[in-house]
């Protein structure tokens, strides 16, 4: 089964879900005199379900035929393809959502641009460490004093 | 009109306008120039800066000015490098391409600039023209045709996008408009699907969904499958005029793909990229039969069409958003969404209510048209060295923007892993074949769609309005052709493909 077709089971579970729980969950907990009206907070939401569950299942049976194109990045293909360099990438992009605080804005910013260089093949230090340094402090400035962001500078223990 | 045209040329011509045109326009070509970025993404890097300046004229100022910036930009690397930084100049690199081949960049890169310049101050003056027009006309829509018209866009949307995407696209759409009940809606102010999760109280932001929509998978595109540059014209862009009869032959292409292309840009789901294609395909037809030859091979007519159209489409692009609030395309979309963010809600009365904000931005595309024309063209040369940005800088602070515009919309850092989240399930999207525009459109719609339907069901007591109104079902009707016709003809087409080869 294609990839496309496997995602759109995942969607249509996904629709499953939601249609679960608009039509069997929402309603229960209702005030008696909103059931008057004609419009309930569920209403949108189930006849959401009923076109994504139509959706969906026209793509997983693959009612709709399309012709093979040649796509721009092939994912069978994705081996061939630097996947360990964009997982790393990721997983320094997770790291920097939660060091960001913590470590503060300078220290983690820094060090994510050094470092997403660094996994990119980048061995110049010389010249990696001043660019990634200044961008920071230039992007801290602006973000801080122009448009008026707090962004915490250093981290906690150093009083930043 | 005319006071709206001194309220406009007053609020574009402020410092602070102008410098928002010049610097939208710079970094639009600048970003737009790196190959695998697209509008979408540039914009939605821009948005958060857009919207702390608290200013909607000028946030809609500058991203306009970003929006044709990167256009134009996409057909700079379109015709140096053959290495479209944006679909919608794809059609460009057909005859930009060979001509930076033959060593006429930079006269190639002239007859882009003028063609833009063209197609986009032509459709400006549309745009003049027709938003009035219907807006006053959209004034006396009710909520049930906001209902129905916004479920023709959604449709429009599904069914232009090609053949065997009808599905996919519909699936897109209804994905983001469930996205968008997620969370504390303002009609009923009950927390909907949120799994008590308090972070998801007040639903998913809609910069960080811009961004793991496009910014984040062409970032991680280009880190997995580095675009190796082809051989160019670079270094040799020289000799930047045309003669007089390149400019003779243009002249009725730029004129007939302006129009065109602007009704095509008008047209919810088509813009820029089906412009573009559909002009470089009629000006070929009607081109007499030894100029046809010449297409493809550095033709200036060949040229001059897509990039007039392109230009055009985008204008026309705005006439829906400004006059309906209803986004026709991507990055319309996440100009809406910036809108109302800033607490403007664009639609018919936008014109009344803050004629600033309308006339304005029409009179930033004229500035911002002459700005591409009289301040990049020469210094192409100069902005061509950022094709040689080496990746290993530009992909981790691609990342970091990313980043950076998803943390300042909500200054909170949970909202960065959703961002990672998501953009890692858009990029599988991507792989699939599933377009990303309509989620978006949908997700930005979503509110409103359901606002309009939940008051047209209460002011009717059920759902008697979709009968009672007649522009409503007719609208509806449509709608429901959009989707069905595409599917209906592409199944004829292979049953009768199928029956010829059973004949054989």
């Amino acid at each position: 089964m294609a990839l496309d077709r496997w995602i759109a089971l995942i969607l249509l579970g996904i629709c499953l879900t939601y249609g679960y729980a608009a039509w069997f969950t929402m309603d229960g907990s209702l005030a008696p005199f909103m059931r008057r009206n004609p419009i309930w907070p569920s209403t949108f939401p189930k006849l959401l379900s009923l076109f994504g569950i139509i959706a969906s299942s026209i793509i997983l049976l693959g009612f709709e035929k399309s012709e093979p194109k040649e796509a721009d990045i092939d994912y069978r293909r994705l081996h061939e393809y630097k996947l360990g360099q964009a997982i790393i990438l990721l997983a320094l992009m997770v790291a920097y959502a939660l060091l960001l605080r913590p470590a503060g804005f300078l220290l983690s910013t820094s060090g994510f641009l050094i470092l997403g260089s660094f996994i990119l093949g980048e061995r110049k230090w010389h010249v990696m460490v001043p660019v990634s340094a200044t961008a920071t402090l230039i992007v801290w400035y602006l973000v801080q004093e122009v448009l008026g962001i707090y962004l915490r500078p250093l981290p906690g223990f150093i009083g930043g | 009109m005319l006071e709206g045209l001194l309220i406009g040329l007053q609020t574009a011509f402020s410092l602070q306008n102008l410098l928002m045109v010049i610097g939208g326009c710079l970094i639009g070509t600048f970003i737009g120039m790196l190959p695998g970025l697209g509008p979408m993404s540039i914009i939605a890097i821009m948005i958060p800066v857009a919207i702390s300046m608290g200013d909607p004229s000028a946030a809609l100022i500058l991203l306009a000015g970003v929006y044709y910036g990167a256009i134009f930009g996409g057909s700079t690397s379109s015709i140096l490098l053959n290495a479209p930084g944006v679909a919608g100049t794809v059609a460009s690199s057909f005859d930009g391409y060979p001509m930076a081949k033959q060593g006429k960049a930079g006269k190639a890169l002239t007859i882009a600039a003028i063609a833009s310049f063209a197609g986009g101050t032509i459709g400006a003056l549309l745009l003049m023209i027709f938003a009035p027009m219907l807006s006053s006309v959209a004034l006396l829509f009710h909520s049930a045709e906001y209902f129905a018209l916004m479920v023709v866009g959604l449709s429009a949307i599904a069914a232009f996008a090609g053949t065997g995407q009808v599905a996919k696209a519909l699936m897109m759409t209804v994905l983001g408009l469930m996205m968008a009940t997620v969370g504390e809606g303002a009609l009923f102010n009950l927390p909907r699907f949120t799994m008590g999760i308090m972070d998801l109280q007040s639903g998913f932001g809609f910069i960080t969904l811009a961004m793991a929509m496009f910014a984040l998978p062409e970032a991680l595109f280009l880190v997995l499958k580095p675009r190796v540059a082809k051989e160019g014209g670079e270094g040799e862009i020289k000799e930047l005029r045309i003669s007089r009869e390149e400019a003779k032959a243009i002249t009725p292409v730029i004129g007939r793909q302006s129009i065109q292309g602007f009704f095509i840009g008008v047209l919810p789901g088509a813009g820029a990229t089906i412009a573009s294609f559909l002009g470089y395909a009629v000006e070929r037809n009607i081109a007499p039969k030894e100029e046809q030859e010449q297409f493809g091979k550095g033709a200036v007519k060949g040229l001059a069409a897509p990039e007039t159209a392109n230009n055009a489409a985008c204008t026309g692009s705005f006439v829906p958003l400004l006059t309906l609030g209803i986004p026709g395309s991507g990055t319309t979309a996440i100009l809406l969404g910036a809108l109302i963010a800033l607490n403007v809600t664009p639609g018919p009365r936008l014109m009344i209510d803050e004629p600033q904000v309308f006339w304005a931005v029409i009179m930033s595309m004229f500035i911002g048209n002459l700005v591409l024309l009289v301040l990049n063209l020469p210094l192409i040369p100069y902005i061509a060295k950022v094709l040689s940005v080496p990746r290993n800088y530009l992909i981790p602070f691609i990342l970091f923007f990313t980043l950076m515009g998803a943390y300042i919309g909500q200054n909170n850092a949970t909202e960065l892993l959703i961002l990672v989240g998501f953009g890692v399930c858009a990029t599988a999207l991507r792989f699939a074949d599933y377009p990303l525009a309509p989620l978006l459109i949908g997700f930005i719609l979503g509110g409103m769609l359901e606002d309009n339907f939940a008051r047209s069901m209460q002011l009717y007591d059920g759902i008697a309005f979709i009968w009672e109104r007649p522009m409503t079902l007719g609208l509806l009707v449509i709608a429901a052709l959009l989707v069905l016709l595409p599917s209906y003809r592409a199944r004829r087409a292979r049953l009768r493909a199928q029956g010829v080869a059973d004949g054989d």
